[in-house]
């Protein structure tokens, strides 16, 4: 089987000045291709700085992680960029729609991060649009959508360029349950593919379900994987 | 990425006009205020500039400004003739003389008195009569805007509005009869009194009497004449000063910087309108980078580039900068338009223009450079964060 992350004693520290936090310690993860891994534990144990190091926009102090056998903190941060705006779609708690795109606007913008024509990149962006259930949508800002439909945006968004690893951060935080279960069903739907990986941060248990592994982390390590 | 720059710059339309309007004031008060100082301090050598023909200006050597007259013999104008490389000479008289009211009260103006053959140094710009009915027994021209107000005559009812001197009016200057038969317009002067034209005769008789009353010498120099070689021959055959028009007119202007309060106390005003400006626009675009910061985030973490996010926020940065400060530039002209009657000094200078939009580039370009910062310091991991 096929490996799409690997984390090999992945320590991440934060210098604060007055004192340093272990916020990783000697993390191990292995997530594989066609899976949907969850990430769940209590705030504060590292999840969000897991993903962070594993999607390349954070760099760990000790230890290696590879996505689809490339060192990130090897990289060029040039190559790094690349590496980032081509292989990693991301779905934030949040949404971080940019409010003033429509969404197929900001559907279409990691295309034209890769330097896609910005009229071909909207048209592809209403073609996903449609897959998320929001072809009719296609024009309306980010405030005149709810927020189960913002998220779809946000989905959409991170499926266009077709990458492959998506990282989400709490996806379904945001959202009332059964826009939450709508959500978690269009990412198995859409965004599981056997090329594909799916890590997803969450400590909302009405998800979990949805899972094909579950990695529980607490103080910064990794306790347990089921 | 440039449109999704330009959304993010004009997607909030209130905050976009908000930006806009804020440079278009900076760019107001950077342009309006300093035109005004320009305006106030070209007033001080107006009447040189207005008094277009001659090339060289002959005078006292001790004479510190325009208005500074130190009288000369009416000999010096027949030896200022007689240097060679001058096309002509004439004389003028410019003083301060009383002009009594209609209604007994006196104003104060400045006199000048022309060739009588010539009328050499007369305004340019007649609005009524002609300039040789200044030949006419006792005439005098008078600047409109003295005659619509200091000059004017006592309104007919109490309360009522004062009425403009016209062709036929007298007046009278130190106890001589003058017969107004023509309304000129002539630049405002620093003083802002008004300002009769007569012939150079009758000047003197006006001109309580002195031994010297030729006040300037004005010469025009001989076609292909280097006019810095015959100022210093008129200096060297006569013992005079000799000026060109522009020496004249600096040297008038540097005495009322050096000597006078203006720069000091109106500089300062218009510095600290600059500053505010600066402050205003620095600060409207400073602020809009950091409330896209999260927008910026998300991008960095994307997979944009710094270089890339740079060039957006210049891009922004050049465009509210641009349209801020052409919608600021207009707002003074117009402003210089609308008051273009009035007392109000006003100059506006395309070396204004320039320097203004120096200044608001500058402004705008370090505003960005200091979002810029922030967006390269920028942890994309902010994203995260709810």
């Amino acid at each position: 089987m096929n490996i799409a992350v690997r984390c090999e004693n992945v320590t991440k520290i934060y210098d604060t000045g007055d004192q340093k936090v272990t916020a990783l310690n000697r993390v191990n993860l292995n997530i594989l291709l066609g899976e949907l891994m969850m990430l769940v534990g209590p705030s504060g144990c590292g999840k969000t700085t897991l993903i962070s190091v594993i999607a390349g926009i954070l760099d760990q102090n000790e230890g290696a992680c590879e996505l689809f056998g490339e060192n990130l903190l090897t990289m060029k941060s040039k190559d790094k960029l690349r590496f980032r705006a081509t292989q990693i779609g991301f779905v934030f708690q949040a949404f971080n729609l940019l409010p003033s795109l429509n969404a197929a606007e900001n559907v279409s913008v990691p295309l034209i991060i890769n330097g896609e024509n910005r009229h071909v990149a909207k048209r592809k962006a209403i073609e996903v649009l449609e897959r998320v259930g929001l072809g009719d949508r296609w024009k309306s800002l980010p405030a005149q959508l709810s927020g189960g439909q913002q998220q779809r945006v946000a989905i959409a968004r991170a499926l266009i360029h077709n990458p492959r690893l998506i990282v989400c951060d709490e996806p379904t935080s945001a959202l009332d349950h059964a826009s939450g279960h709508n959500v978690m069903n269009l990412l198995k739907e859409v965004a599981v593919h056997k090329d594909r990986a799916l890590i997803i941060v969450s400590h909302d248990a009405r998800i979990f379900n949805f899972a094909d592994r579950i990695a529980e982390m607490d103080d910064g390590h990794i306790v347990k994987i089921s | 990425m440039n449109y999704i720059a330009l959304k993010m710059l004009m997607g909030d339309k209130g905050k976009y006009i908000g930006i806009v309007m804020g440079l278009t004031f900076a760019s107001l008060i950077m342009t309006q205020q300093p035109a005004i100082f320009i305006g106030i301090l070209a007033r001080t050598y107006s009447f040189i500039s207005d008094v277009g023909l001659p090339d060289i200006w002959v005078m006292d050597e001790k004479v510190q400004f325009v208005d500074d007259i130190k009288p000369l013999q009416d000999t010096e104008l027949y030896r200022v003739r007689g240097v060679s490389g001058i096309e002509w000479a004439m004389p003028m008289y410019k003083g301060m003389l009383k002009a009594r009211m209609g209604d007994g009260t006196f104003q104060t103006c400045n006199v000048i008195g022309l060739d009588d053959t010539t009328l050499i140094g007369a305004p340019a710009l007649l609005l009524e009569g002609k300039l040789e009915d200044l030949r006419r027994s006792d005439g005098v021209i008078v600047d409109i805007d003295g005659a619509t107000e200091k000059l004017a005559k006592p309104p007919l009812i109490a309360g009522g509005k004062k009425i403009p001197l016209k062709i036929g009016d007298s007046l009278e200057l130190n106890d001589h009869r003058a017969f107004v038969v023509g309304i000129a317009k002539v630049t405002r002067t620093f003083q802002s009194q008004p300002v009769i034209y007569t012939t150079y005769s009758r000047a003197k008789s006006y001109a309580p009497k002195e031994r010297k009353l030729l006040s300037f010498v004005l010469v025009k120099a001989k076609k292909g004449q280097d006019l810095h070689e015959l100022t210093e021959r008129i200096r060297a055959n006569t013992g005079l000063t000799a000026y060109t028009q522009q020496e004249f007119k600096d040297m008038t202007y540097n005495y009322f910087i050096k000597n006078t309060g203006i720069p000091i106390n109106f500089g300062i005003s218009v510095l600290l309108g600059f500053i505010v400006g600066a402050a205003i626009a620095g600060q409207t675009f400073y602020n809009f980078t950091l409330e896209n910061l999260r927008q910026f985030g998300v991008l960095k973490a994307m997979g944009t580039s710094n270089f890339m996010l740079l060039r957006m926020i210049l891009l922004q940065a050049i465009l509210v900068g641009s349209i801020g400060y052409g919608m600021g530039v207009g707002l003074t002209a117009l402003f210089g338009y609308l008051m273009r009657h009035s007392i109000l000094a006003f100059k506006f200078p395309w070396q204004l223009l320039v320097f203004s939009g120096a200044g608001v580039s500058l402004i705008c370009m370090f505003a960005a450079f200091i979002s810029i910062l922030k967006v390269i310091r920028l942890e994309p991991a902010i994203v995260f964060k709810s």
